[in-house]
Protein backbone atom coordinates (compact mmCIF):
# COMPACT_ATOMS: atom_id res chain seq x y z
CA UNK A 1 0.00 0.00 0.00
CA UNK A 2 1.21 3.65 -0.77
CA UNK A 3 1.94 5.86 1.88
CA UNK A 4 -0.17 9.17 1.60
CA UNK A 5 1.95 11.84 -0.11
CA UNK A 6 0.85 15.36 2.05
CA UNK A 7 2.53 17.48 -0.67
CA UNK A 8 -0.27 16.22 -3.11
CA UNK A 9 -2.69 19.55 -2.53
CA UNK A 10 -5.66 18.66 -5.29
CA UNK A 11 -6.56 16.05 -7.49
CA UNK A 12 -4.67 17.60 -10.37
CA UNK A 13 -1.29 16.32 -8.44
CA UNK A 14 -2.84 12.67 -8.06
CA UNK A 15 -1.91 9.60 -10.33
CA UNK A 16 -4.16 7.34 -9.14
CA UNK A 17 -8.09 7.55 -7.39
CA UNK A 18 -9.70 10.74 -7.41
CA UNK A 19 -8.45 12.39 -10.14
CA UNK A 20 -10.43 14.79 -11.89
CA UNK A 21 -12.42 15.31 -8.21
CA UNK A 22 -13.35 18.88 -8.54
CA UNK A 23 -12.30 20.87 -5.42
CA UNK A 24 -13.77 24.54 -5.16
CA UNK A 25 -13.01 25.45 -1.36
CA UNK A 26 -10.94 28.19 -0.59
CA UNK A 27 -7.18 27.57 -0.16
CA UNK A 28 -8.54 23.77 1.67
CA UNK A 29 -6.24 20.94 0.59
CA UNK A 30 -7.26 16.73 0.82
CA UNK A 31 -5.29 16.80 4.55
CA UNK A 32 -7.33 20.19 5.93
CA UNK A 33 -9.97 17.84 6.50
CA UNK A 34 -8.88 14.06 5.58
CA UNK A 35 -6.55 12.05 8.22
CA UNK A 36 -3.58 11.98 6.64
CA UNK A 37 -2.75 8.58 8.70
CA UNK A 38 -6.55 7.51 7.29
CA UNK A 39 -8.12 8.97 4.43
CA UNK A 40 -11.36 7.10 5.11
CA UNK A 41 -11.52 9.31 8.68
CA UNK A 42 -11.65 13.33 9.27
CA UNK A 43 -9.57 15.36 11.70
CA UNK A 44 -9.77 18.18 12.93
CA UNK A 45 -7.12 21.45 12.75
CA UNK A 46 -6.11 19.92 16.35
CA UNK A 47 -5.41 16.46 15.26
CA UNK A 48 -8.30 15.15 16.79
CA UNK A 49 -10.39 12.39 15.23
CA UNK A 50 -14.02 13.39 13.94
CA UNK A 51 -16.86 11.05 12.42
CA UNK A 52 -18.01 11.39 9.40
CA UNK A 53 -21.61 12.25 11.05
CA UNK A 54 -20.44 14.53 13.00
CA UNK A 55 -18.68 16.60 10.18
CA UNK A 56 -20.37 19.78 11.34
CA UNK A 57 -17.62 20.63 13.83
CA UNK A 58 -15.08 19.99 11.34
CA UNK A 59 -17.15 22.82 8.76
CA UNK A 60 -17.97 24.89 12.58
CA UNK A 61 -13.82 25.26 12.66
CA UNK A 62 -14.17 27.89 10.05
CA UNK A 63 -17.75 28.69 9.42
CA UNK A 64 -19.03 29.88 12.88
CA UNK A 65 -21.96 32.29 12.18
CA UNK A 66 -23.65 29.45 10.25
CA UNK A 67 -22.81 27.14 12.93
CA UNK A 68 -24.08 29.58 15.50
CA UNK A 69 -27.71 30.29 13.53
CA UNK A 70 -27.69 26.71 12.61
CA UNK A 71 -27.88 25.86 16.03
CA UNK A 72 -30.28 28.59 16.81
CA UNK A 73 -32.69 26.99 13.81
CA UNK A 74 -32.02 30.26 11.55
CA UNK A 75 -29.43 27.62 9.09
CA UNK A 76 -30.14 24.51 7.26
CA UNK A 77 -34.11 22.62 7.02
CA UNK A 78 -35.73 20.66 8.93
CA UNK A 79 -38.41 18.42 9.15
CA UNK A 80 -41.09 17.55 12.47
CA UNK A 81 -42.13 20.09 15.33
CA UNK A 82 -41.59 23.39 16.63
CA UNK A 83 -43.06 22.45 19.85
CA UNK A 84 -40.22 20.24 21.32
CA UNK A 85 -42.18 19.26 24.05
CA UNK A 86 -44.57 17.46 21.96
CA UNK A 87 -41.96 15.71 19.06
CA UNK A 88 -38.48 16.03 17.47
CA UNK A 89 -36.91 17.82 14.51
CA UNK A 90 -34.78 15.90 11.98
CA UNK A 91 -32.13 18.47 11.03
CA UNK A 92 -29.97 18.77 8.21
CA UNK A 93 -26.85 18.98 8.32
CA UNK A 94 -23.86 20.54 6.03
CA UNK A 95 -23.68 18.29 3.79
CA UNK A 96 -27.20 17.55 3.32
CA UNK A 97 -27.27 20.96 0.85
CA UNK A 98 -23.35 21.48 0.42
CA UNK A 99 -20.73 19.65 -1.34
CA UNK A 100 -17.86 19.48 1.16
CA UNK A 101 -15.39 19.93 -1.98
CA UNK A 102 -17.52 22.09 -3.85
CA UNK A 103 -19.65 24.49 -1.41
CA UNK A 104 -21.26 26.71 -3.35
CA UNK A 105 -24.66 26.07 -3.00
CA UNK A 106 -25.83 24.52 -6.35
CA UNK A 107 -28.39 26.57 -8.93
CA UNK A 108 -31.80 24.69 -9.21
CA UNK A 109 -34.64 25.03 -11.74
CA UNK A 110 -37.52 26.35 -9.58
CA UNK A 111 -40.96 24.80 -8.91
CA UNK A 112 -43.95 25.83 -10.74
CA UNK A 113 -44.99 29.35 -10.31
CA UNK A 114 -49.39 29.63 -9.99
CA UNK A 115 -50.99 31.37 -12.98
CA UNK A 116 -52.48 34.18 -11.17
CA UNK A 117 -54.55 37.12 -12.02
CA UNK A 118 -51.85 39.52 -10.53
CA UNK A 119 -48.66 38.19 -11.69
CA UNK A 120 -46.36 39.99 -14.25
CA UNK A 121 -49.15 42.60 -14.61
CA UNK A 122 -51.34 40.45 -16.71
CA UNK A 123 -54.36 41.30 -14.17
CA UNK A 124 -57.27 40.73 -16.60
CA UNK A 125 -55.51 37.07 -18.53
CA UNK B 1 -110.33 44.21 -23.93
CA UNK B 2 -112.56 46.92 -21.85
CA UNK B 3 -111.83 45.31 -18.41
CA UNK B 4 -107.71 45.60 -19.27
CA UNK B 5 -107.53 48.51 -17.25
CA UNK B 6 -104.40 50.40 -16.10
CA UNK B 7 -105.02 48.91 -12.67
CA UNK B 8 -105.24 45.41 -14.00
CA UNK B 9 -101.85 45.71 -16.12
CA UNK B 10 -100.00 47.48 -13.09
CA UNK B 11 -101.38 44.15 -10.99
CA UNK B 12 -100.29 41.44 -13.00
CA UNK B 13 -96.70 43.33 -13.46
CA UNK B 14 -96.11 43.98 -9.69
CA UNK B 15 -97.26 40.14 -9.49
CA UNK B 16 -94.51 39.10 -11.96
CA UNK B 17 -92.05 41.30 -10.51
CA UNK B 18 -92.82 39.91 -6.98
CA UNK B 19 -92.75 36.39 -8.39
CA UNK B 20 -88.75 36.99 -10.24
CA UNK B 21 -88.03 38.65 -6.76
CA UNK B 22 -89.12 35.62 -4.80
CA UNK B 23 -87.43 33.38 -6.98
CA UNK B 24 -84.23 34.85 -6.61
CA UNK B 25 -84.33 35.29 -3.04
CA UNK B 26 -85.02 31.57 -3.24
CA UNK B 27 -82.35 30.73 -5.91
CA UNK B 28 -79.75 29.37 -3.09
CA UNK B 29 -82.61 26.72 -2.03
CA UNK B 30 -82.56 25.69 -5.94
CA UNK B 31 -78.60 25.32 -6.31
CA UNK B 32 -79.59 22.43 -2.67
CA UNK B 33 -77.35 19.38 -3.31
CA UNK B 34 -78.91 16.40 -1.90
CA UNK B 35 -75.53 15.78 -0.08
CA UNK B 36 -76.12 18.75 1.72
CA UNK B 37 -78.04 18.46 5.15
CA UNK B 38 -80.82 21.20 6.69
CA UNK B 39 -78.52 21.91 9.08
CA UNK B 40 -75.32 22.47 6.64
CA UNK B 41 -77.91 25.28 5.13
CA UNK B 42 -78.86 26.79 8.26
CA UNK B 43 -75.59 27.08 9.38
CA UNK B 44 -74.66 29.47 12.50
CA UNK B 45 -71.54 31.85 12.69
CA UNK B 46 -68.61 29.70 13.78
CA UNK B 47 -67.68 31.28 16.80
CA UNK B 48 -71.36 30.57 17.99
CA UNK B 49 -70.65 26.50 17.56
CA UNK B 50 -70.30 24.24 20.59
CA UNK B 51 -67.17 22.07 20.25
CA UNK B 52 -69.80 18.95 19.57
CA UNK B 53 -71.70 21.53 17.19
CA UNK B 54 -67.85 21.70 15.28
CA UNK B 55 -67.17 17.92 15.87
CA UNK B 56 -70.46 17.14 13.95
CA UNK B 57 -69.65 19.59 11.30
CA UNK B 58 -66.57 17.53 10.54
CA UNK B 59 -67.57 14.93 10.57
CA UNK B 60 -70.43 15.37 8.13
CA UNK B 61 -67.19 16.98 5.53
CA UNK B 62 -65.80 13.92 6.18
CA UNK B 63 -68.84 12.07 5.11
CA UNK B 64 -69.83 14.58 2.36
CA UNK B 65 -65.82 14.11 0.72
CA UNK B 66 -66.83 10.30 0.81
CA UNK B 67 -69.28 11.13 -1.56
CA UNK B 68 -68.39 13.48 -3.81
CA UNK B 69 -64.15 12.00 -3.86
CA UNK B 70 -64.99 9.16 -2.35
CA UNK B 71 -61.92 8.90 -0.14
CA UNK B 72 -61.70 8.99 3.64
CA UNK B 73 -60.33 12.00 4.98
CA UNK B 74 -59.90 13.40 8.60
CA UNK B 75 -61.13 16.92 9.29
CA UNK B 76 -60.55 18.83 12.37
CA UNK B 77 -61.16 21.38 13.97
CA UNK B 78 -58.05 22.23 16.33
CA UNK B 79 -57.99 25.31 18.91
CA UNK B 80 -55.21 28.16 19.76
CA UNK B 81 -52.72 26.29 22.20
CA UNK B 82 -52.86 28.16 25.28
CA UNK B 83 -49.82 31.07 25.68
CA UNK B 84 -48.94 30.10 21.90
CA UNK B 85 -48.26 33.38 20.15
CA UNK B 86 -47.16 32.41 16.49
CA UNK B 87 -44.75 33.95 14.01
CA UNK B 88 -42.71 33.51 10.83
CA UNK B 89 -39.32 35.35 10.05
CA UNK B 90 -37.44 34.60 6.64
CA UNK B 91 -33.67 35.06 5.95
CA UNK B 92 -33.55 36.60 2.80
CA UNK B 93 -29.66 36.25 2.99
CA UNK B 94 -29.93 32.49 1.80
CA UNK B 95 -33.78 32.01 0.09
CA UNK B 96 -32.62 31.07 -3.67
CA UNK B 97 -36.13 31.33 -4.94
CA UNK B 98 -36.69 27.70 -5.60
CA UNK B 99 -39.86 27.98 -5.02
CA UNK B 100 -40.24 24.48 -3.11
CA UNK B 101 -42.19 26.27 -0.20
CA UNK B 102 -44.97 27.49 -2.79
CA UNK B 103 -45.00 23.90 -4.19
CA UNK B 104 -45.49 22.36 -0.61
CA UNK B 105 -47.86 24.82 0.17
CA UNK B 106 -49.71 23.64 -3.42
CA UNK B 107 -50.28 20.00 -1.93
CA UNK B 108 -50.77 20.69 1.68
CA UNK B 109 -53.53 22.91 1.35
CA UNK B 110 -55.13 21.15 -1.41
CA UNK B 111 -55.10 24.07 -3.68
CA UNK B 112 -56.50 24.24 -7.33
CA UNK B 113 -54.31 21.70 -9.44
CA UNK B 114 -55.18 23.60 -12.83
CA UNK B 115 -54.14 27.11 -11.64
CA UNK B 116 -51.27 25.47 -9.17
CA UNK B 117 -52.37 28.22 -6.39
CA UNK B 118 -50.69 28.48 -3.57
CA UNK B 119 -50.69 31.04 -0.65
CA UNK B 120 -46.96 31.65 -0.95
CA UNK B 121 -45.93 34.14 -3.97
CA UNK B 122 -42.09 34.67 -4.59
CA UNK B 123 -40.85 37.77 -6.28
CA UNK B 124 -37.58 37.77 -8.02
CA UNK B 125 -36.10 41.14 -7.27
CA UNK B 126 -32.74 43.28 -8.57
CA UNK B 127 -30.56 43.30 -5.84
CA UNK B 128 -31.09 46.76 -3.75
CA UNK B 129 -34.55 47.14 -4.59
CA UNK B 130 -37.29 46.60 -2.99
CA UNK B 131 -39.61 47.88 -5.14
CA UNK B 132 -42.48 44.98 -5.23
CA UNK B 133 -43.81 46.52 -8.67
CA UNK B 134 -40.64 45.41 -10.82
CA UNK B 135 -40.70 41.79 -9.02
CA UNK B 136 -40.93 38.66 -11.41
CA UNK B 137 -43.22 36.17 -9.70
CA UNK B 138 -43.23 33.79 -12.58
CA UNK B 139 -39.85 33.34 -13.48
CA UNK B 140 -38.73 29.99 -14.69
CA UNK B 141 -35.03 29.45 -15.12
CA UNK B 142 -32.48 28.13 -12.64
CA UNK B 143 -32.06 30.05 -9.65
CA UNK B 144 -30.40 31.65 -7.58
CA UNK B 145 -30.20 34.24 -10.92
CA UNK B 146 -26.89 36.28 -11.07
CA UNK B 147 -27.49 40.39 -9.45
CA UNK B 148 -31.30 38.78 -8.10
CA UNK B 149 -32.85 38.08 -4.91
CA UNK B 150 -35.52 36.54 -3.78
CA UNK B 151 -38.42 37.56 -1.78
CA UNK B 152 -41.01 34.89 -0.59
CA UNK B 153 -44.35 36.73 0.21
CA UNK B 154 -47.35 35.07 1.91
CA UNK B 155 -49.84 36.15 4.24
CA UNK B 156 -48.42 38.14 7.45
CA UNK B 157 -50.99 37.63 9.80
CA UNK B 158 -50.89 41.13 11.18
CA UNK B 159 -52.44 41.86 14.24
CA UNK B 160 -54.43 45.25 12.94
CA UNK B 161 -54.99 43.10 9.85
CA UNK B 162 -57.22 45.31 7.22
CA UNK B 163 -58.69 42.32 5.63
CA UNK B 164 -60.33 41.38 9.29
CA UNK B 165 -61.60 44.72 9.14
CA UNK B 166 -63.35 45.11 5.81
CA UNK B 167 -65.37 41.82 5.84
CA UNK B 168 -69.00 43.14 5.97
CA UNK B 169 -70.26 39.53 7.51
CA UNK B 170 -67.23 38.06 9.69
CA UNK B 171 -66.86 36.08 8.20
CA UNK B 172 -62.45 36.68 8.63
CA UNK B 173 -61.42 37.20 12.15
CA UNK B 174 -58.11 36.96 14.08
CA UNK B 175 -57.59 33.88 16.52
CA UNK B 176 -56.02 34.14 19.83
CA UNK B 177 -53.08 32.75 18.94
CA UNK B 178 -52.37 35.70 15.66
CA UNK B 179 -53.71 33.17 13.15
CA UNK B 180 -56.00 35.01 10.80
CA UNK B 181 -58.90 32.38 9.30
CA UNK B 182 -62.04 32.65 7.41
CA UNK B 183 -64.69 30.33 7.80
CA UNK B 184 -65.84 29.22 4.24
CA UNK B 185 -69.02 28.38 5.05
CA UNK B 186 -70.02 32.22 5.91
CA UNK B 187 -67.72 33.84 3.34
CA UNK B 188 -70.24 35.55 0.50
CA UNK B 189 -67.23 35.82 -1.92
CA UNK B 190 -67.63 39.76 -1.70
CA UNK B 191 -63.44 39.88 -2.12
CA UNK B 192 -63.10 42.91 -0.31
CA UNK B 193 -60.15 41.30 1.75
CA UNK B 194 -59.04 40.46 -1.01
CA UNK B 195 -58.25 43.85 -2.01
CA UNK B 196 -57.47 45.18 1.47
CA UNK B 197 -54.70 43.14 1.97
CA UNK B 198 -51.19 45.08 1.05
CA UNK B 199 -49.54 41.66 0.82
CA UNK B 200 -51.93 40.15 -1.72
CA UNK B 201 -52.39 37.37 0.34
CA UNK B 202 -55.88 36.33 -0.19
CA UNK B 203 -56.72 34.26 -3.11
CA UNK B 204 -60.56 33.23 -4.64
CA UNK B 205 -61.82 30.44 -5.10
CA UNK B 206 -62.79 31.91 -8.95
CA UNK B 207 -64.13 27.88 -9.49
CA UNK B 208 -64.33 24.71 -7.07
CA UNK B 209 -60.84 23.59 -6.73
CA UNK B 210 -60.13 20.70 -8.55
CA UNK B 211 -57.81 18.14 -7.29
CA UNK B 212 -57.54 14.22 -8.68
CA UNK B 213 -58.93 12.54 -5.10
CA UNK B 214 -55.13 10.31 -4.85
CA UNK B 215 -53.60 13.67 -4.54
CA UNK B 216 -56.28 14.89 -1.44
CA UNK B 217 -54.40 15.85 1.39
CA UNK B 218 -56.52 13.71 3.69
CA UNK B 219 -55.08 15.69 7.34
CA UNK B 220 -57.41 18.51 7.22
CA UNK B 221 -58.78 21.32 9.61
CA UNK B 222 -62.12 22.88 9.30
CA UNK B 223 -60.51 26.50 8.83
CA UNK B 224 -57.56 25.82 6.88
CA UNK B 225 -57.11 23.30 3.91
CA UNK B 226 -59.80 20.97 3.68
CA UNK B 227 -61.49 21.57 -0.25
CA UNK B 228 -62.90 24.89 -0.51
CA UNK B 229 -66.28 25.55 -2.18
CA UNK B 230 -66.59 27.61 -5.13
CA UNK B 231 -66.87 31.29 -4.53
CA UNK B 232 -64.98 32.07 -1.51
CA UNK B 233 -61.99 33.52 0.15
CA UNK B 234 -59.31 31.63 1.54
CA UNK B 235 -55.86 32.22 2.77
CA UNK B 236 -52.35 31.01 4.66
CA UNK B 237 -53.14 30.24 7.83
CA UNK B 238 -49.70 29.18 8.79
CA UNK B 239 -50.70 25.42 8.11
CA UNK B 240 -52.79 25.67 11.29
CA UNK B 241 -54.41 22.25 11.21
CA UNK B 242 -50.50 21.22 11.97
CA UNK B 243 -48.65 23.95 13.72
CA UNK B 244 -51.28 23.95 16.40
CA UNK B 245 -50.44 20.27 17.16
CA UNK B 246 -46.94 21.63 17.37
CA UNK B 247 -45.40 20.38 13.80
CA UNK B 248 -43.97 23.11 11.52
CA UNK B 249 -45.52 24.22 8.59
CA UNK B 250 -45.26 22.42 5.24
CA UNK B 251 -43.57 25.78 3.62
CA UNK B 252 -40.84 25.54 5.96
CA UNK B 253 -40.58 21.66 6.35
CA UNK B 254 -39.89 22.02 2.12
CA UNK B 255 -37.70 24.50 2.39
CA UNK B 256 -34.12 23.20 1.66
CA UNK B 257 -32.14 26.07 2.66
CA UNK B 258 -33.68 26.61 6.24
CA UNK B 259 -34.49 30.63 5.33
CA UNK B 260 -37.26 29.48 7.67
CA UNK B 261 -37.51 30.04 11.05
CA UNK B 262 -41.15 29.49 12.79
CA UNK B 263 -42.19 29.47 16.30
CA UNK B 264 -44.01 30.90 19.66
CA UNK B 265 -43.17 34.31 19.60
CA UNK B 266 -44.66 34.13 23.40
CA UNK B 267 -41.43 32.08 24.49
CA UNK B 268 -38.25 33.77 24.85
CA UNK B 269 -36.34 31.11 24.29
CA UNK B 270 -38.26 30.08 21.01
CA UNK B 271 -36.13 30.27 17.61
CA UNK B 272 -37.92 33.32 16.52
CA UNK B 273 -37.29 35.47 19.64
CA UNK B 274 -33.59 34.99 18.70
CA UNK B 275 -33.64 35.34 15.08
CA UNK B 276 -35.72 38.90 16.38
CA UNK B 277 -33.09 40.23 18.54
CA UNK B 278 -30.22 38.93 16.80
CA UNK B 279 -30.71 39.47 13.30
CA UNK B 280 -31.29 42.19 11.00
CA UNK B 281 -35.12 42.40 11.07
CA UNK B 282 -37.63 44.22 8.42
CA UNK B 283 -41.33 43.95 8.28
CA UNK B 284 -42.56 44.74 4.86
CA UNK B 285 -44.57 47.90 4.51
CA UNK B 286 -43.80 48.68 8.28
CA UNK B 287 -45.36 52.21 7.21
CA UNK B 288 -48.63 50.79 6.75
CA UNK B 289 -49.38 49.79 10.28
CA UNK B 290 -50.22 46.15 9.65
CA UNK B 291 -48.18 44.52 12.74
CA UNK B 292 -47.76 41.91 10.67
CA UNK B 293 -46.76 38.50 12.36
CA UNK B 294 -44.29 37.80 9.64
CA UNK B 295 -40.69 38.85 9.26
CA UNK B 296 -37.98 39.45 6.98
CA UNK B 297 -34.36 39.30 8.31
CA UNK B 298 -30.93 39.51 6.74
CA UNK B 299 -27.61 37.44 7.98
CA UNK B 300 -25.20 40.24 7.52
Amino acid sequence: MRQPDPKNRTSADLDQFHQGLQIAHGTNTCLSCHDAGNYDSLKLADGRKVAFEDSIELCSQCHGPQRRDYDRGAHGGMNGYWDLTRGGRVRNTCIDCHDAHVPKYQSVHPAPHAHDRFQNGAAHE
Amino acid sequence: MSDLTRRTVLKAAGATLGASAFAAAIAPLTQWQPAESVDEFLRRHYKELTAEDLAAICRRIEADTKVSHGIDVHVAAPQPMPGVQFGYALNLSICVGCRRCAEACHQENNHDRTSHNSYIRVFELDNGSIDLATGDATYDHPVPAKGKYYMPVQCHQCDNAPCVKVCPVEATWKEQDGIVVVDYNWCIGCRYCEAACPYHARRFNWKKPEIRPEEINPDQGYLSNRVRPQGVMEKCTFCLHRTREGRLPACLEACPTGARVFGNLADPNSDIRWVLANKRVFILKDDLGTKPRFFYFFDK
